[in-house]
């Protein structure tokens, strides 16, 4: 009965999503109030029947109801409870549905959040989300309906893949998908913006903050993604370039881009074609990732079970937005005007390249992954000739990526600091000769401190130590530019929180590049064969191995490695890697032993039973692996902190006012800046 | 400096970035691209001699064998019509097991011994490689 409740609210949640696709539009075109007044009821409705929906399957999985398809196929009445709510995305259908809740639940905080905008606006982007919602919401229901029927029932469960069974799998989908999801508000807004032809600062303030979030979550979905690669998959990576990886990383790459151009849209009226262009190209982006994760098309370590007729709707859908997005483009991008002008050295130029360089990231790093694809079509329709199939190394990816991130990482420090419109290169230099010579005593003394040169640990210390010193020196400018009459803490509070927001974020980059550049750099690992009481010395640290003991989980047998950890004699730890085997499937599974810190992380899992109680055992010593996340946890509470500047509510709230009394106070304020 | 001139700065600097990019981003393909081969084609020597490749079949049953180092392991790779031996030294992946399928990446060595730098990792034990279902279906066709 409850899986039918479940079905039904997502047919309900359909029907109301068709109706937020048309009306609303259709009545701020023709300018009809009730039409418009609909999109929030509506939008808020939709929402709620799928948060129905979700609690059905959820219901499902809780209950151990084996008659529904997917709980048998991805849970077990074994399972640990928390386990069960996470097997509701553990799979295609239901990791679909948590997809349109998180549309539903962006829908629905623009409709709460939407008190400043203006009616035909709120009615524009809504409806333009509905139309998005109607189109996943029919993928589920025509293809993945996750509630589908198994009679007669099973009598267990197939299990949860236990690599998912991991706190990581909890909060790394929902956390991604919300950031996937969110640059369809992004799109949303450019889309009603090319419609009204309303392209003006306005808008990009509005936009921003929405743009900013969308962002903070996929970054931190895919920063979490890399952890639990790292401490899950037993031997220590945290980046593959594996397909799914930068089909994620993708969308990423563009709204990073898009961020910026939006702040020249709104501080300047400039690049707002382009800004428009970023927008549809994040969200086309996300859904090509959703394509390429659910079709199967490539092979991916993330190997879903695949199926034809989902990678065909996927890419329908994807073509009817990408073209039909594009269309309207090309006939609205004419009308928009141009922004202030500026001069060849200035912040407007660096942003630009900034967003030339992450875009050539982005497409270099598409390229890479869907190149496989693109020989298979081209020597299938007789272009080229047959070859085998070819697959894209993680060589190509590294290849392009470190060239690139030079001259990024030189534009995040000089970027801050130059003026709009145009700035002074020799003042710029002289003002950041500090930061440059910060950056090669550091780019010297750390290599040598790590225990040895090499060019590329020198080179990602130059990058790091620049980001982190030019961001200081910025700060201390603006605090020096406040009023020096008020007690400190009001000059510090005089400082835009964006602007806040804006240096964390680019000091997580910097560490992010600490924890890359010298964990790629000074890793030591070793794989050897241990019998009981041997040991092995990595990266100072001698591990002896103390044999196995075999302990039972809830669901699974384990051998546990009892691994004593010795510094200059003495023990320091001990580490307990275990070799799990989850009884439903007999599926092994490595649980690797990590101790972290803040310099080193010690990583220790276990190979496989040699001979006689002697197991192979994988060593490794990982100096400032842990700065990566870091990294990324800076980079994500920085686009928070940005999204909550005062202007973005403040500076609505009087437009509005300002909109309702003199017609268009964006447009005219566009018109003096270009006079 | 005059309009004119600023637009030609701003086209020849993107004109020699682009070429630049360009220029590398091709470079890194033509080094990076690896090919497929099945055990059928790598019997035939249609496989390349010194580059690296990757090789894909089924785990041969009963054909894993560990020296005495405990860290180097043997294993028969086929497509059911042909035999590659695969030597790999380390910890194999968790879902490696013998009757499964696999996609090693490594270079031919002497004899005929295909040497893995690589096991690649599959998340779940009912996946095919796609390249692997491939392979198994043709060397079928070529049987029948």
């Amino acid at each position: 009965m409850i899986p039918e409740i479940g079905q039904f609210a997502l047919i309900i949640a359909l029907c109301l999503a068709i109706l937020q696709g048309i009306f609303p539009i259709l009545g701020a075109q023709l300018n009809i109030r009730p039409w418009m007044a609909m999109a929030k009821p509506v939008a808020q409705g939709q929402f709620i029947f799928i948060v129905i929906s979700f609690a059905c399957l959820v219901y499902a999985f809780v209950t151990d109801d084996f008659s529904v398809l997917y709980t048998a196929s991805h849970s077990n009445s074994l399972l640990p409870t928390q386990y069960k709510v996470a097997g509701v995305w553990g799979g295609h259908e239901g990791s679909l549905l948590l997809w349109v809740m998180m549309l539903g639940l962006w829908t629905f905080l623009v409709s709460i959040f939407s008190k400043n905008l203006p009616d035909e606006m709120v009615a524009r982007v809504l409806g333009v989300l509905g139309l998005i919602a109607v189109g996943f919401l029919l993928f589920i229901l025509l293809t993945s309906n996750p509630f589908e029927r198994l009679l007669p029932a099973a009598p267990d469960g197939r299990d949860l893949n236990p690599l998912l069974q991991d706190f990581g799998l909890i909060i790394h989908p929902p956390m991604l998908y919300m950031g996937y999801v969110g640059f369809s508000v992004a799109f949303a807004f450019a889309i009603a913006a090319l419609i009204s032809g309303r392209l003006d600062a306005a808008w990009a303030r509005w936009s921003r903050p929405w743009t900013i979030v969308a962002w903070s979550f996929l970054g931190g979905g895919i920063g979490l993604g890399s952890w639990w690669a790292y401490y899950e998959l037993g031997w220590g990576g945290w980046w593959f370039w594996d397909p799914v990886e930068n089909a994620s990383l993708m969308p990423w790459l563009v709204g990073t881009a898009l961020i910026h151009s939006l702040a020249v849209s709104e501080k300047r009226g400039g690049f707002k074609s382009w800004t428009v262009l970023l927008a549809i190209i994040a969200f086309s982006l996300s859904l090509l990732g959703t394509f390429l994760v659910r079709s199967g098309v490539i092979t991916s370590v993330h190997a879903f079970a695949t199926d034809p007729e989902r990678g065909t709707f996927i890419l329908a859908f994807l073509v009817v937005v990408v073209v039909s997005s594009l269309l309207l483009f090309a006939w609205r991008a004419p009308k928009i005007g141009q922004g202030g002008k500026f001069e060849l050295v200035s912040k407007e130029t660096m942003l630009l390249a900034n967003n030339v360089i992450l875009t050539v990231i982005a497409a270099a790093v598409l390229l890479g992954t869907i190149y496989p694809i693109i020989i298979e079509g081209l020597a299938s329709v007789g272009v080229i000739e047959a070859t085998n199939k070819v697959s894209v190394g993680a060589p190509y990816f590294n290849a392009i990526f470190v060239p690139l991130l030079v001259p990024l990482v030189f534009l995040v420090g000089m970027g801050p600091v130059a003026r709009w419109k145009k700035a002074d290169m020799p003042d710029m230099l002289r003002q950041l000769r500090w930061a440059f010579i910060a950056s090669a005593i550091v780019a010297v003394i750390v290599p040598f401190l790590m225990g040895g040169w090499s060019w590329m640990a020198a080179l990602g210390m130059v990058m790091a130590t620049w980001i982190v010193t030019t961001a200081i020196y910025s700060l201390r400018q603006r605090f020096k530019a406040t009023n020096p009459e008020l007690p400190w803490g009001h000059r510090l509070n005089a400082i835009p929180r964006s602007f806040y927001g804006m240096h964390m974020a680019h000091i997580g980059v910097a560490i992010c590049i600490v924890g890359g550049t010298l964990v790629s750099n000074y890793m030591s690992d070793k794989d050897v064969r241990m019998d009981i009481g041997d040991t092995v010395t990595v990266g100072g640290y001698t591990f002896r191995f103390d044999g196995v003991i075999e302990t039972k989980g809830p669901n699974y047998m384990s051998n546990q490695g009892m691994i004593q950890v010795l510094q200059d004699g003495r023990e320091v730890m001990s580490l307990k890697p275990e070799k799990r085997v989850y009884t439903v499937q007999t599926m092994p599974m490595t649980e690797a032993a990590i101790d972290t810190g803040v310099w080193r992380d010690l990583y220790v899992s276990l190979g496989e039973p040699v001979s006689g109680g002697a197991w192979s055992v994988r060593v490794y010593h990982k100096p400032f692996v842990a700065w990566l996340w870091t990294g990324v946890i800076l980079m994500v509470l920085g686009g928070f902190t940005a999204m909550t500047d005062r202007r973005y509510r403040v500076m609505a709230r009087k437009e509005r006012k300002a909109t309702a009394e003199t017609g268009n106070l964006a447009a005219a304020k566009i018109a003096t800046e270009k006079a | 400096m005059k309009a004119r001139h600023k637009r030609m700065m701003f086209i020849v600097i993107g004109l020699v970035a682009v070429a630049a990019i360009a220029a590398l981003i091709l470079n890194a393909l033509q080094s990076n691209i690896n090919h497929f081969y099945s055990p059928t084609e790598v019997v035939a020597s249609e496989a390349p001699k010194d580059r690296t490749f990757r090789l894909g079949g089924l785990v041969e049953v009963d054909s894993v064998k560990r020296e005495d180092d405990g860290l180097t392991v043997h294993f028969n790779v086929t497509d059911s019509a042909e035999i590659v031996t695969v030597q790999y030294t380390g910890i194999l992946p968790d879902l490696f097991s013998e009757g499964q399928g696999v996609v090693a990446q490594g270079k031919l060595g002497t004899g005929g011994v295909f040497m893995a730098e690589e096991v690649l990792a599959k998340h779940d034990e009912t996946y095919m490689p796609p390249e692997v279902a491939d392979a198994l279906e043709k060397a079928k066709g070529a049987a029948e």
